[in-house]
């Protein structure tokens, strides 16, 4: 069937239409970039944790805090309970810092950056550059149209090579900048929130990371500043062997607002690479942090060669009263995922809200999914996730709601889907739901079955192939979670769904 | 106290019975599992929510106030009764065992046999449901439990065999291990009552046959200071069909252990659970179903209700492997918290590895209906009776597992006893 074919067809959404014909197009993220790098010896210890500390300029408490946190790291044994398989990491075989080395000297604009990185995120497209304010334009609860900008960090290997539309979020009172120059800058609000959401202790790879990270974002609202653009972050891994741990820490002070944007790629590599980032979310009193993420780090070949590991830990702390946070991921990249975005929800009437959805093709594994922590009375959680499987993938969803006695009236709701494609591939569900008060209600459902018969074939009686059926039942089935993407978001996702599931049928 | 000296200790407060060859070898088989694992301690995840040191502990069982020797609560069902005091076979007050279709030894007598029927049988499924998920206190039941029965079944039989538990000494500890075979196109009704002991091991192991069917109903006994463990290990073949009823009232730590394997195509295998409780009751249902061949269905409905600092747990999982196509696998665990010092905790599981299957499954927990309850008290129905009228409601999704009615009756009367003690106490 031609690609003509499909123009012509009415009533078929185009927007689907156009995410299947992108199909062809494999993984295209997986070129990589040929940068002048410079690298810090493989392997972790004092010396490596006290070198990347010098790199960034950092005070004594941080390289102090980083070598408490090695220190505790070296007495951990990684965790083995996820329901994931991989070769055993060899933690010293890696490099855990990696620069381009155009950025030795900081650059003061954007103009200074390395063409050949400029070059990297066009291709990423990513508009790094002031000029692209993206497309996609709001109507606002007034019915007045406004342009909608979207201020981007953007982390390259270990270093973020530039922010931009700071003096604009200034003027706001926003504070967005890379996390080393937030340690450098802003030492108080980094030592009040760095690690309170997420303890040096909390786990294996966050206890890495806080002794390894180089580099990550950092957000901090004042109180009643709704942020007037959406911020992004992309994450990208280009150097071989190297490790990629960065840090985002969002603050949203009481009453103020923020969406947030996460965007991964990494090129087409044989080895493995290991990611291990950590994003602590501090939300107070009356505040809102919308955090959405959309993973494509490579996933590896069509038999599970290369890919990265990917073992994060997200976390957002409610701490006052009526806060509210939304994570909403769409996971379609790694060999290896492993993650768990979860909500305490400390404040009264405070909110927590999850969706997912995660896709995994040919030999990816992902683990995933969120904790609800009720602390406070009132408290409201909902989880959506849903879960594609096809190839000889394996798809986790692990989740855990737990009311405290304390928690009174409080109420979640959670629902898991997942959706298989083929007869190799698994999809479990394991949720962990704890109720320690009466007067909260918990309603736990999950469901697995496969693309509906009946759906494709009325798809094909009207023409449509095999594949572009399968998106579109796809596309449906993840509807829930699309829609709760920021706009310019959803339609990258749409079409991520498709490319996922590309080769997994017929 | 570590692991392995905790199961060193246990150990040798027990010794190996003299037996038959193959008695002994799956004893031994069992023991080295025992040792070379150890018992189950706080810090496994299959533990989480159910402390094990009750079960574990070599000490004797604190003296339990048991309330009186109760009869069974099948008195008036026209049955074949078996009876166990403190753990052992009481000949003169069972009846007649020699019975057309069916042949019943006790384990004591049948493992002294050289050539008995259960040689294949006894240990056997223990043995292959100690992966994924170890299950070291069946173990200990293998290696040491000298009582129990050897059931074969190999016609229908209309009578159900009843099992009653005696308890007359309040510091009992027993072990009991009973092998069922139930032959092809056989079927059978086991009832078991009683309190057996203050701390409890039971075991049962189900061979279910081509075309056969298994139908079980227990009711643990209802004393505060019950502690228990039973392990039910069920094999299904083609065509065959099995259907496990448990109702604990009351107890200070009840774990009831399911394993069931589907090996067949076209069989059924139903499970449920009523557990109510109050007074530091713990109650933990922990399932597994794994579906091995297509074309299978299995149910899980277990219902809680929870009052006075009462704990109830659930970990239930439903495992379709790969080519298990058109399984319908279906689960849901409830939970029904009277008052708010209680808690239920549960872990719904889902693994499945074959793709044109149907498997939900669904968890709730929360307090008595509101509105449900204004209803019926704006028609005059009185508060105290408005509630136990929905807690029944609650509890019936399970009750309704059982096929026979005249048990479900009595099963019914004995939750409104329940309630009734509830209003008093």
């Amino acid at each position: 069937m031609s690609n003509t074919d499909t123009y012509e067809r009415e009533g078929v959404d185009q927007d689907t239409v156009e995410a299947v014909r992108t199909v062809g197009q494999k993984y295209k993220y997986g070129f990589s970039t040929d940068i002048e790098m410079e690298y810090a010896p493989k392997g972790v210890n004092a010396d490596i944790v006290k070198l990347i500390s010098k790199k960034n300029d950092e005070p004594s408490w941080m390289t102090d805090w980083r070598l408490s946190a090695l220190k505790r790291w070296e007495k951990l044994v990684e965790p083995n309970w996820a329901m994931v398989n991989y070769p055993e990491i060899d933690f010293q075989d890696i490099h855990y810092y990696a620069k381009p080395k155009s950025m030795e000297k900081k650059p003061k604009s954007l103009a200074e950056v390395d063409p050949k990185l400029l070059e990297t995120y066009e291709k990423l497209g990513i508009p790094l550059k002031e000029q692209i304010i993206l497309a996609g334009v709001e109507v606002g609860v007034d019915g007045t149209q406004e342009q909608r900008k979207v201020a981007v960090d953007a982390v390259f290997d270990s270093v973020s090579v530039g922010t931009t539309f700071k003096t604009e979020l200034k003027a706001a009172g926003v504070i967005f900048c890379s996390i080393s120059e937030a340690i450098r800058e802003y030492p108080d609000l980094v030592k009040k929130y760095l690690g309170s959401v997420v303890p040096q202790s909390d786990n294996y790879y966050a206890t890495l990371n806080a002794a390894v990270f180089t580099d990550g974002s950092f957000v901090y609202v004042p109180p009643g500043v709704r942020c007037p653009m959406e911020l992004s972050t992309y994450f990208r891994i280009n150097a071989e062997n190297t490790g990629q741990f960065e840090r985002t820490l969002i603050i949203a002070d009481k009453g103020s607002y923020v969406s947030y944007l996460e965007g991964c790629t990494a090129p087409q590599r044989d080895t493995n690479q290991l990611h291990a980032a950590v994003v602590e979310l501090v939300i107070e009193e009356d505040a809102e942090i919308k955090y959405s993420t959309v993973q494509n780090w490579y996933p590896g070949d069509e038999n599970g060669k290369g890919g990265i590991y990917n073992f994060v830990t997200k976390r957002a702390d409610c701490r006052g009263d009526r806060a509210k946070v939304m994570w909403t991921q769409v996971e379609t990249g790694s060999a290896v995922t492993w993650k768990y975005p979860s909500c305490i929800l400390r404040g009264n009437e405070s909110q927590g809200e999850f969706y997912s959805i995660a896709i995994t093709n040919n030999h990816q594994q992902a683990d995933t999914g969120t904790k609800m922590v009720h602390l406070g009375q009132n408290t409201k959680s909902r989880i959506v996730s849903k879960g594609i499987s096809a190839g000889f993938a394996q798809n986790t969803y692990r989740g855990l709601v737990s009311m405290h006695p304390k928690a009174k009236k409080s109420r979640n709701f959670t629902q898991c889907d997942s959706l298989l494609i083929g007869d190799k591939c698994g999809a479990h569900t394991i949720p962990y739901i704890e109720c320690k008060n009466n007067s909260s209600r918990i309603e736990h459902e999950a469901t697995t079955s496969k693309v509906d018969d009946d759906q494709l074939f009325y798809c094909h009686q009207r023409g449509i192939g095999e594949e572009e059926a399968v998106a579109l039942i796809v596309n449906g089935f993840c509807k829930d979670v699309l829609q709760a993407l920021p706009m310019e978001f959803a339609m990258e996702a749409q079409a991520l769904v498709a490319i996922s599931l590309e080769g997994s049928v017929g | 106290m570590p692991k392995t000296n905790l199961t060193e200790q246990k150990i040798s407060s027990y010794s190996l019975p003299t037996e038959a060859s193959w008695a002994i070898k799956s004893r031994k088989s069992a023991l080295n599992w025992l040792e070379t694992t150890g018992l189950p301690n706080r810090r496994d995840e299959y533990w989480k929510n159910t402390d094990p040191s009750y079960f574990n502990t070599i000490k004797k069982p604190e003296r339990n106030k048991i309330d009186y020797v109760e009869n069974s609560i099948f008195e008036n069902i026209d049955r074949i009764n078996i009876v166990f005091e403190d753990g052992y076979f009481n000949a003169s007050k069972s009846d007649e065992l020699l019975l057309k279709g069916i042949e019943i030894d006790t384990i004591s007598v049948a493992n002294q046999k050289d050539n008995h029927w259960s040689a294949n049988y006894f240990g056997v499924l223990e043995k292959s449901s100690q992966v994924p998920v170890e299950r070291t206190l069946a173990s200990l039941n293998t290696a040491f439990a000298v009582e129990g029965l050897a059931i074969r079944i190999t016609d229908k039989i209309d009578k159900p065999i009843s099992i009653t538990y005696l308890h007359t000494n309040d510091t009992s500890d027993v072990l009991i291990h009973h092998v069922i075979k139930i032959e092809k196109n056989a079927s059978v009704t086991i009832l078991e009552s009683g309190g057996v002991a203050s701390r409890s091991n039971c075991l049962m192991e189900v061979f279910v046959c081509e075309n056969a069917e298994f139908d079980h109903v227990r009711v643990q006994g209802r004393s505060h200071e019950k502690i228990a463990v039973t392990h039910l290990f069920a094999n299904l073949l083609k065509d065959s069909s099995m259907k496990s009823f448990t109702l604990t009232v009351n107890g200070k730590s009840i774990r009831n252990e399911y394993v069931v394997d589907i090996n067949g195509e076209n069989s059924k295998a139903h499970l449920g659970g009523a557990a109510v409780g109050d007074r530091g009751f713990s109650q933990d249902d922990t399932i597994f179903v794994s579906h091995n061949n297509p074309n299978c269905e299995s149910r899980q409905v277990f219902k809680k209700v929870l009052r006075n600092g009462a704990k109830g747990v659930f970990q239930g999982k439903i495992l379709v492997k790969d080519g298990a196509q058109k399984t319908d696998g279906y689960q849901i665990s409830q939970g029904l918290m009277l008052d708010d010092d209680s808690s239920f905790l549960a872990k719904p599981e889902l693994e499945i590895y074959a793709d044109d299957v149907i498997c939900s499954h669904g968890s709730t927990c929360g307090e008595i209906d509101n509105a449900a309850l204004f209803y019926l008290t704006s028609r005059g129905i009185p508060m105290a009776e408005a509630q136990d009228m929905l807690v029944l409601a609650f509890l019936n999704d399970a009750i309704e597992e059982i096929s026979d009615e005249s048990i479900r009756t009595i099963i019914g009367s004995r939750l409104k006893d329940w309630m009734v003690k509830r209003h008093k106490s």
